[in-house]
């Protein structure tokens, strides 16, 4: 379970998290606005590339801004990044082995574990192929794969299935699911594809203008009014077998 | 396996058959190439592997010369332990240069290294180089001094040739620390900061770490470098290292290729061999080189960021396409059977 507690960052005028708490449980939980609210922010937060003003965070019982950034994969953090971020040059397995080798995982394990996770994340991709020359699916789940790698606690994902086409986003979601059963990780989600975060999350959180609106169980948080009012710009409740993207149109 | 098989061939053909094909002065020029492909080395490990750009490569491989030959001429360490000393006092001078580069990337780091060499240049102008002199520089003009010896070589390498194989076999040495470094943790921590370092800090790459040390193994090795080279020219002088070098450097290393090994002993042969035969074998001014150098950096920058390294095996299998399609369109078609014989094979009666 990760404690957000009145979590406020600056950066000169601009407050992009203004006095923010909130609860995410174990499992996966979805954390949506709109752009520029300050989700991205949150996670940066979370990893430790931005210091905030004021706020607490505690991740299983620990102080998680106390934790110095590159120190926090060995503790248990991982994400993936908007733009996606595997590295081109080299292998998937050395991607992979990368985020194993620097979070304290057992080194005798190192293969087993990088083989594992990048078959848990359903990459067909020989191991040795150089993530360069590999499609944009394939790249986006290198990724995924070295996020669930070793023993995480806690996987940030970044708006995974952006650019991904439908079928494509749809076995990402079956990953994702399995990610808390399987790996035994807090997953956050951040994206857009309200299918992706209706089919992944039990509990959503949304944040407007660095608030949070409202958190709860996904289908309630869907259909909040203040949600539609500030997410959405509408009060027509949400209809995912219609929405098609995801999104609902204004009437 | 196989790769290896063919470069330990290699080395064989270098360190054993080349000194019996050519002369004296071929010997000590790919003496020279091999001292300037680990300069060259060091760039490429800091650029291509960690994204960093050093241009002060030559100060640094002109300060191991001045360490070499100040250590040569005031003690008599043995000659190995004499390159390893020198390579760690480069070392550490060299995570001293690279504490910018934990604040500052791309041009600033260019420019703050840049201004380093040029430093370089005129301290090492101001003090000369030691000679065997007296005192904390070991200079003195005067030349009557009883004691102004060439820098020592090692006792079994005196003559040029044997220096020669001496100076190949430390090169392969280095090479090989970097290659073990590259194929390694540190290569894939260096990988994951010059692809992006908030990318790197989420994976649990300490950068400070990584990036110093990439500072420290490009300093080490540009350091040995100048020991043997101070042993190879024997009487160094401050006007052999010119801050202009550096660029140089750093040109004809992203030529050779900067993100492959090769590339750096491509970068040697270019900056070493080339000036060699055009002033000593065509008697040409070498300084139209860098009319050649410019020339090729703009093409390798436009058409092949991998370098020759990389493009060269593209456009041999390319052309060995070309010429097989020539064969083929030249040999006469095969004759079709007659339509007769068709039929007799198709419907047997």
């Amino acid at each position: 379970m990760i404690e957000v507690q009145g979590l406020t960052v600056r950066f000169a005028g601009v407050t992009p998290i203004d006095d923010m708490s909130v609860v995410f449980p174990d499992g996966t939980c979805g954390l949506i606005g709109p752009n520029g609210a300050g989700k991205t922010t949150f996670f940066n937060v979370l990893s430790g590339f931005v210091k905030p003003a004021a706020g607490t965070i505690t991740a299983f019982g620990q102080n998680l801004l106390k934790v110095s950034d590159y120190k926090r994969a060995r503790w248990g953090l991982r994400r993936t990044f908007q733009t996606e971020m595997a590295i081109e040059k080299l292998s998937v397995y050395d991607n992979v082995a990368l985020i194993h080798e620097h979070s304290g995982a057992k080194r005798a394990t190192r293969k087993d574990d990088v083989l594992k996770a990048i078959e848990f994340v359903g990459l067909e991709t020989a191991p040795h192929a150089k993530v360069g020359g590999l499609g944009a699916r394939e790249r986006r789940l290198v990724e995924v794969a070295r996020a669930v790698v070793g023993k995480p606690r806690i996987v940030l994902l970044d708006e995974p299935a952006a650019g991904l086409p439908d079928e494509e986003t749809a076995h990402l979601a079956q990953v994702i699911q399995k990610i808390p059963g399987e790996v035994g990780a807090l997953v956050i989600l951040v994206d857009h594809d309200m299918s992706l975060v209706s089919a992944c999350c039990e509990t959503t959180a949304v944040v407007d203008f660095g608030k949070l609106v409202a958190s709860g169980p996904t289908a309630e948080v869907l259909r909040d009014e203040h949600v539609m009012r500030a997410y959405l710009g509408t009060e027509t409740p949400i209809d995912d077998s219609e929405s098609g993207s995801g999104v609902g149109a204004a009437p | 396996m196989i790769r290896g098989l063919v470069i330990a061939v290699l080395l064989v053909i270098v360190v054993a058959a080349v000194p019996k094909l050519v002369g004296a002065d071929w010997i000590t020029t790919f003496t020279s190439v091999a001292i300037y492909s680990l300069a060259a080395l060091g760039f490429g490990v800091l650029y291509g592997r960690v994204g960093m750009i050093s241009l002060g490569q030559i100060a640094l491989l002109s300060i191991g010369c001045w360490i070499g030959t100040r250590l040569a001429y005031a003690t008599a360490i043995p000659f190995p332990l004499l390159l390893l000393v020198v390579g760690g006092i480069v070392c550490l001078i060299g995570v001293i240069i690279g504490l910018p580069a934990l604040r500052l990337s791309g041009l600033y780091l260019a420019l703050i290294t840049l201004m380093f060499a040029g430093a370089t240049t005129v301290v090492l102008g101001a003090t000369q180089f030691p000679n065997g002199g007296h005192g904390f520089l070991g200079y003195t003009s005067n030349s009557s001094l009883i004691g102004l010896n060439a820098v020592r070589r090692p006792a079994m390498a005196t003559s040029d040739v044997a220096y020669y194989r001496y100076v190949v076999i430390v090169a392969a040495i280095m090479f090989l620390i970097a290659l073990v470094h590259v194929a390694g943790k540190p290569g894939r921590a260096w990988a994951s900061i010059r692809e992006s370092e908030p990318a790197a800090l989420a994976a649990g790459v300490n950068t400070v770490k990584y990036k110093l040390w990439a500072f420290g193994l490009s300093s080490f090795m540009t350091g040995v470098a100048g020991c043997l080279l101070a042993a190879q020219i024997g009487e160094p002088r401050a006007i052999t290292f010119q801050t202009q070098d550096s660029l140089t450097l750093a040109a004809t290393a992203l030529i050779g290729g900067i993100f492959s090994l090769w590339g750096a002993v491509v970068a040697g042969l270019f900056n070493q061999l080339l000036p060699f035969i055009f002033q000593a074998q065509w008697g040409f001014n070498p300084n139209f080189l860098l009319i050649l150098f410019g020339a090729g950096l703009l093409q390798v920058l436009l058409t092949a960021p991998g370098g020759l390294t990389e493009q060269f095996p593209k456009d041999m299998a390319n052309l060995g396409r070309l010429v097989w399609r020539g064969v083929r369109r030249l040999s006469p078609p095969k004759k079709e059977p007659p339509e007769s014989a068709k039929e007799t094979t198709e419907e047997p009666t």
